[in-house]
C-alpha cells in the first residue's frame, strides 16, 4: 500500500513578505527571521536575488518551526501574506491559507513602467484595478492599511515598514520585547524613537481595528480604480507630406517618438507605419521645411 | 542582498581573531556564505572566481576572512579563475573557483584536462546551477558535465551541508586525486538556515610535485591518466555509499525515494513517510548502495531537479525506476510540483485546489535604473538604424519596450563574433554594431576584437563602459582599479586596449552626451572597417548610489508627446492630466537622479529642475 496520507505533524507556520525592489523586503524578512530564532525554533528564509534591484518584485518566504523542510513556502499555506506594495500582494494571494490566512497589505501602490506602454489614443496606465475594500471581502482576514500615512502622522514618513512590522507583530505569537530589541538592533541609532513609535503605532492600529467588524475596517479604503474601463474611441491621424519640401534631413525620422517615419528611396520622408503614429505633431514642428502636416481628427462617438 | 558583502583587506589575522572565527557558533547563513565558510575551514588557500547570479556572494564572503589565511580574487573570466586554481593546486595548496553554471561552460576546456591530471593540493569548483532560469540564459544541470568530465560532484540540500560537503571535497580531492565539483542551485545558495561551524585546519603546503607524466597532458600521458579516471570512477561508487554521503532514511517498504539536493527538502516535506535515499552525489552514483535500497523497497521513485541523472544511471544499470515520467526536466521544483508528481504517481490524492482568487496581476518585468548611462547608448544606437548584436549584462535589458534595440543575445562576449558573421554574409543592409559592457568585454570580447580586425569586418562595436560589473550586483574587475579585496591596482585603459588590437578609429564618449553619442555612432557606422567608440559613465547603483537633484514636468508646456517615455526610465510616467487622449508625464521626485536624459530628449522643452 502507498503512503496516501500526510501525517499532521507539527508543521511549520510560514509567512511570506512580498514588495518592489528597493521596499526593505529583505530586510523585513531579516527582522522576522531573528526574532523566530530568539524562540529557538528553526527558521528558513529564502529569496530570489538578481533582478531585485531593477524595479521587479521582490519576495521572501520565511519558514519558521520545530523542523523546516522546505525552504518555500507550499501555495496555499501562507499563514500571512504581509504586502508592502498593492499590485505585488495581489500576485501572491494564491499562497494564502485559505483557511483564516492574514493578508496584511499596505494600500501604497506602485505603478512600474510597464504600466505606461500603450500608445492607445485614451490608454490608461496597466495596474491591477480590484481595490482594497473588495480584496478584503474576499479574503476575510487580515488587514489593509496605508503605513506610510501612519508614519507620516508620527512625523517619520520612513518609518512605515516599522508600522508594518509592528501589525505583522500581532498577527504572530512571539513575545513583543523580543520584536522591540530586534528592531532596535537593526535601525540606526537616530532612527530608533521613530522607530518604536511606528512599530506602537502599528500594534495599535491593528488592535483597534481587530476588533472592529470588517465593514467598518474597510470605510475608509480606496474603491475600485476601472479607468481601464473608460477607453475612449480611436481617433484618427491625418498626415499630408509635401514631398517637393522635405531635403531629407532626417530630423523628423529621428526624433519620432513612435519610430513611425523613414526616407524613401529618393531620400523623401515618408510614414512607414500609419498604425503607430500618435499624430503628436513633433515631427510637423521639428521640420525646418514645413513638408510635414498632422492633424488628429477628431475622436469618433465613444461605442458602446 | 539586503546589504553588500564587506571584504576587507589589512595585514594577516592576528590569534585572536583566528580564535573568534574558529568557534563553534550556530548562526544563520545563506548557502553561498556556508559554501565559502566550508572552503575557509578546509584550510582553501587560493580562490578565483568571475561573478555570475547565483554564486556571486561565495567569493564575496571568503574576502571577508583573513588576508593571510586565503588569497582571493576576481579573474577576467570563469575560465581564467579555473586556471588559477589548478595553479594554487600544482603548487601545492588547497584552491577552489566558484561559478554560475554556464560559467563552467567557459571553464570546461581546463576542467576536462584537469580531470585526467588529477590534483597536488585539493581543487574543488562550486558550481551553481539556476533551474527555472531566475537570472541565466538556461538552466543546464552541472551534474551532466560532471558526469561527462568523469569528475565527481557533491550536491548539499541545505547551508549546513554546502558547509560540510564544501569542506569534505577538498578531502576527496586529495584523497581520490581530483577535481570534486560541490553543486549548488539558486534556492540553496540564497537561502539563509542555521549553520554550526567548525575551526579552520590548515596543511602545510606540499609544494610544487615536478611529476611531468602527471602534469603535462600531452598524448603519451593522456592515454596513461584515462585508465586511471576509470579506476577512480569505481573506487568513488564505493567511497560514496558512506552515510555521510548517502543516507537511508527508514520509513515503509511500499515506496522507495532516491533523491539529492533540495528536491530532498520538498520530498520530506510533502512525504515524510516514506523510505528515502538521500543522495549527496549522483555521479559517481553510490550504485551497491541503491540497488540495496532498490531491492528493499516495492516502488521506487527518482525525484531530481532538472535533468535525469540518478535515473539514466539506474535504468543503465538494470535497475528500471521511474523519475522523468512524473517529475518535470524544465523549472525549478518546489514543494507544489513534487506534490504533483506524486499524485501523478498515484502516491498521492489528488486535492482540490481552491480556486484561484479573481485579481488581475500588475506585469512588473525589470528596467534599467534611473539615469543608467546605457539608456543613452540605446537610444543612440536606434538612431542610426543599425541591426544590433547585443550581449550580457544589464543592457540587455534594453532589447524590450520601449528601448527594443538589440536583435540577439547569446552567451557572454559573443557579440562582436556575431557581428563580424553577419557581416561577412553580406546580406545586411543596415550597419551592423555590436553593443557589449566593460566586464564582458574583457570576458570574452577581447579575441572576437582581434577577429574583427584580422578580417577585416565592417562593424561598429559599442563598449560600454560603466565602469563595473552591474547585474550580477556590483563587483569589480580588471576595468575599474580595484581588487575583490578593496585595493588599488592597474586599470585597463579601455582605448588603449583597443588600439593594440589594431582598431584606428576609437572614441571615447561621456554616455550622459546625447547629441555627441548620436554623432560619434553615426560616424562609427560611416567608417569602412572595424570602429569602437566608448560609452563612458559609472553606474548609478554600484559602487556608490548617484543622485542628484530631479527635475520636473512643467504641465502646461507637456503635449503628450510621449518622447522621453522612450527612455524607459522609472522615475518617468504618466499624470492624470490628459492632453486629447494622451497623458501628459509627470517625474517622481524621490527616485530620478536628475542625468537630464529626458529634458535633452524633450521637443517642448518644459523638463527643468525642480527649483525653477
Ligand atoms: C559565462 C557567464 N558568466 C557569468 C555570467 C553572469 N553575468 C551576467 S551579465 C554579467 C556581467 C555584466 O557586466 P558588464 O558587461 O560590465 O555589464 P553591466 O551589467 O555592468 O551593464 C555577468 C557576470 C553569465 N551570464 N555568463
Ligand atoms: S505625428 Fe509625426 S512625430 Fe508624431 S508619431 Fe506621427 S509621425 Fe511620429
Ligand atoms: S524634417 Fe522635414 S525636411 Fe527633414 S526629413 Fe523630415 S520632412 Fe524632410
Ligand atoms: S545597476 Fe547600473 S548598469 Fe545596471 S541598470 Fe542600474 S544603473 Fe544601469
Ligand atoms: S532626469 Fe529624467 S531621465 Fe534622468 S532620472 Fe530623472 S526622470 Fe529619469
Ligand atoms: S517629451 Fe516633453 S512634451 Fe513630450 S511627453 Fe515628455 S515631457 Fe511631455
Amino acid at each position: 500500500m502507498a503512503a496516501k496520507t500526510r501525517k499532521a505533524a507539527t508543521k511549520p507556520r510560514s509567512v511570506l513578505i512580498v514588495g518592489v525592489g528597493g521596499q526593505g523586503v529583505i530586510m523585513m524578512s531579516k527582522v522576522l527571521a531573528l526574532v523566530c530564532q530568539r524562540q529557538g525554533l528553526q527558521v528558513k528564509q529564502s529569496e530570489v536575488h538578481g533582478m531585485a534591484k531593477r524595479g521587479g518584485g521582490v519576495f521572501s518566504h520565511i519558514r519558521y518551526g520545530e523542523t523546516v523542510w522546505s525552504p518555500t513556502i507550499p501555495k496555499g499555506e501562507a499563514d500571512v501574506l504581509l504586502a508592502m506594495e498593492w499590485a505585488e500582494g495581489l500576485r501572491w494571494l494564491d499562497f494564502l491559507r485559505r483557511d483564516g490566512g492574514a493578508f496584511i497589505a499596505d494600500t501604497k501602490r506602485i505603478v512600474p513602467p510597464f504600466a505606461f506602454r500603450s500608445r492607445k489614443y485614451g490608454s490608461q496606465p496597466i495596474y491591477s484595478p480590484e481595490a482594497p475594500r473588495e480584496v478584503m471581502e474576499m479574503v476575510g482576514s487580515g488587514f489593509a492599511l496605508d503605513a506610510t500615512k501612519i508614519a507620516t502622522e508620527l512625523g517619520e514618513s520612513r518609518a512605515a515598514n516599522t508600522v508594518l512590522l509592528g501589525v505583522l507583530s500581532t498577527a504572530l505569537e512571539f513575545p513583543v520585547e523580543d520584536w522591540q530589541e530586534v528592531i532596535a538592533q537593526n535601525v540606526p541609532a537616530k532612527a530608533l524613537e521613530a522607530n518604536k513609535l511606528a512599530f506602537e503605532a502599528g500594534r495599535d492600529w491593528a488592535d483597534a481595528n481587530r476588533s472592529a467588524p470588517m465593514e467598518e475596517r474597510l470605510k475608509d479604503l480606496p474603491g475600485r480604480d476601472d479607468r481601464r474601463a473608460a477607453e475612449i474611441a480611436p481617433k484618427t491621424v491625418q498626415f499630408d507630406i509635401t514631398g517637393e519640401w522635405c531635403k531629407g534631413c532626417d530630423i523628423c525620422v529621428k526624433m519620432c517618438p513612435e519610430r513611425c517615419l523613414r526616407l524613401n528611396d529618393e531620400m523623401i520622408v515618408e510614414l512607414s507605419d500609419p498604425e503607430a503614429c500618435t499624430g503628436c505633431r513633433i515631427c510637423e514642428w521639428l521640420c525646418p521645411d514645413f513638408a510635414i502636416r498632422v492633424r488628429r481628427v477628431p475622436a469618433l462617438e465613444p461605442v458602446a | 542582498m539586503d546589504a553588500k558583502v564587506e571584504t576587507r583587506t589589512g595585514e594577516g589575522r592576528d590569534n585572536a581573531e583566528r580564535e573568534a572565527l574558529d568557534q563553534a557558533v550556530t548562526r544563520p547563513m545563506i548557502g553561498n556564505e556556508a559554501l565559502a565558510r566550508g572552503a575557509w575551514e578546509a584550510g582553501v588557500r587560493i580562490a578565483a572566481a568571475y561573478p555570475g547570479t547565483p554564486s556571486t556572494e561565495i567569493m564575496e564572503f571568503l574576502g571577508t576572512y583573513p588576508v593571510g589565511d586565503v588569497h582571493v580574487q576576481w579573474s577576467t573570466n570563469e575560465k581564467v579563475s579555473l586556471d588559477v586554481a589548478i595553479g594554487g593546486s600544482f603548487a601545492g595548496v588547497r584552491s577552489m573557483t566558484a561559478m554560475k553554471h554556464v560559467g563552467l561552460n567557459v571553464a570546461s576546456d581546463a576542467l576536462m584536462s584537469q580531470a585526467y591530471i588529477g590534483v597536488n593540493g585539493g581543487l574543488v569548483l562550486v558550481v551553481c546551477d539556476d533551474p527555472g532560469i531566475h537570472s541565466s540564459q538556461n538552466e543546464q544541470d552541472t551534474r551532466m558535465f560532471a558526469r561527462f568530465a568523469q569528475v565527481p560532484v557533491l550536491e548539499p540540500s541545505d547551508a549546513q551541508e554546502a558547509m560540510e560537503f564544501t569542506r569534505r571535497a577538498f578531502d576527496i580531492s586529495e584523497e581520490f586525486d581530483t577535481p570534486v565539483i560541490v553543486r549548488s542551485t539558486t534556492r540553496l545558495s540564497h537561502t539563509r538556515s542555521p549553520v554550526t561551524t567548525t575551526p579552520r585546519t590548515d596543511h602545510e603546503p606540499l609544494g610544487f610535485n615536478e611529476d611531468t607524466v602527471k602534469n603535462v597532458i600531452i598524448p603519451a600521458h593522456a592515454r596513461m591518466a584515462h585508465p586511471r579516471v576509470l579506476e577512480r570512477e569505481a573506487k568513488l561508487q564505493k567511497f560514496f555509499a558512506a552515510p555521510e554521503f548517502t543516507r537511508w532514511e527508514e520509513g515503509g517498504t511500499e515506496i522507495g525515494i532516491i533523491t539529492a539536493s533540495t528536491a530532498y527538502t520538498y520530498v520530506k516535506e510533502v512525504l515524510p513517510e516514506a523510505s528515502v535515499l538521500k543522495l549527496g552525489s549522483s555521479y559517481p552514483l553510490a550504485i551497491d548502495r541503491v540497488r540495496e535500497f532498490y531491492e528493499a523497497m516495492d516502488r521506487v521513485l527518482v525525484v531530481e531537479e532538472l535533468e535525469p541523472v540518478i535515473e539514466d544511471a539506474m535504468n543503465a544499470a538494470g535497475m528500471p525506476v521511474e523519475g522523468k515520467a512524473f517529475f518535470p526536466r524544465i523549472g525549478e521544483f518546489s514543494p507544489e510540483v513534487v506534490r504533483e508528481g506524486l499524485r501523478k504517481a498515484g502516491l498521492l490524492e489528488g486535492v482540490e485546489e481552491d480556486a484561484p482568487f479573481a485579481v488581475t496581476p500588475t506585469a512588473r518585468p525589470p528596467v534599467l535604473c534611473s539615469g543608467c548611462p546605457h539608456i543613452t547608448s540605446y537610444m543612440a544606437v536606434r538612431s542610426v538604424n543599425a541591426r544590433v548584436t547585443g550581449d550580457i549584462g544589464c543592457y540587455t535589458l534594453a532589447a524590450v519596450d520601449p528601448l527594443k534595440a538589440i536583435d540577439t543575445c547569446v552567451s557572454m562576449g559573443s557579440s562582436i563574433g556575431i557581428a563580424v558573421g553577419v557581416a561577412k554574409a553580406g546580406l545586411e543592409t543596415k550597419p551592423i554594431v555590436a553593443t557589449i559592457g566593460d566586464s564582458t568585454f574583457l570576458h570574452g570580447g577581447i579575441p572576437a576584437l582581434i577577429d574583427a580586425v584580422y578580417n577585416d569586418a565592417n562593424i561598429t562595436v559599442m563598449i560600454l563602459d560603466n565602469h563595473i560589473v552591474a547585474m550580477t550586483g556590483g563587483q569589480d574587475h580588471a576595468g575599474t582599479g580595484k581588487t575583490l579585496r578593496g585595493e588599488e591596482t592597474h586599470r585597463v585603459d579601455f582605448e588603449e586596449m583597443v588600439r593594440a588590437c589594431g582598431v584606428k578609429s576609437v572614441k571615447t564618449i561621456d554616455s550622459y552626451d546625447m547629441a555627441a553619442l548620436y554623432q560619434a555612432l553615426r560616424e562609427a557606422v560611416e567608417y569602412k572597417g572595424v570602429a569602437v567608440v566608448i560609452s563612458d559613465r559609472p553606474c548609478v547603483l554600484d559602487p556608490m548610489k548617484l543622485k542628484g537633484s530631479p527635475l520636473q514636468v512643467r504641465a502646461d508646456g507637456c503635449t503628450a508627446c510621449q518622447s522621453c517615455m522612450n527612455l524607459g526610465c522609472p522615475s518617468l510616467g504618466w499624470s492624470d492630466e490628459m492632453l486629447d487622449g494622451y497623458h501628459k508625464v509627470t517625474i517622481d521626485e524621490t527616485t530620478c537622479i536628475g542625468c537630464s536624459l529626458c529634458a535633452q530628449i524633450c521637443p517642448s522643452d518644459c523638463i527643468q529642475p525642480v527649483s525653477n
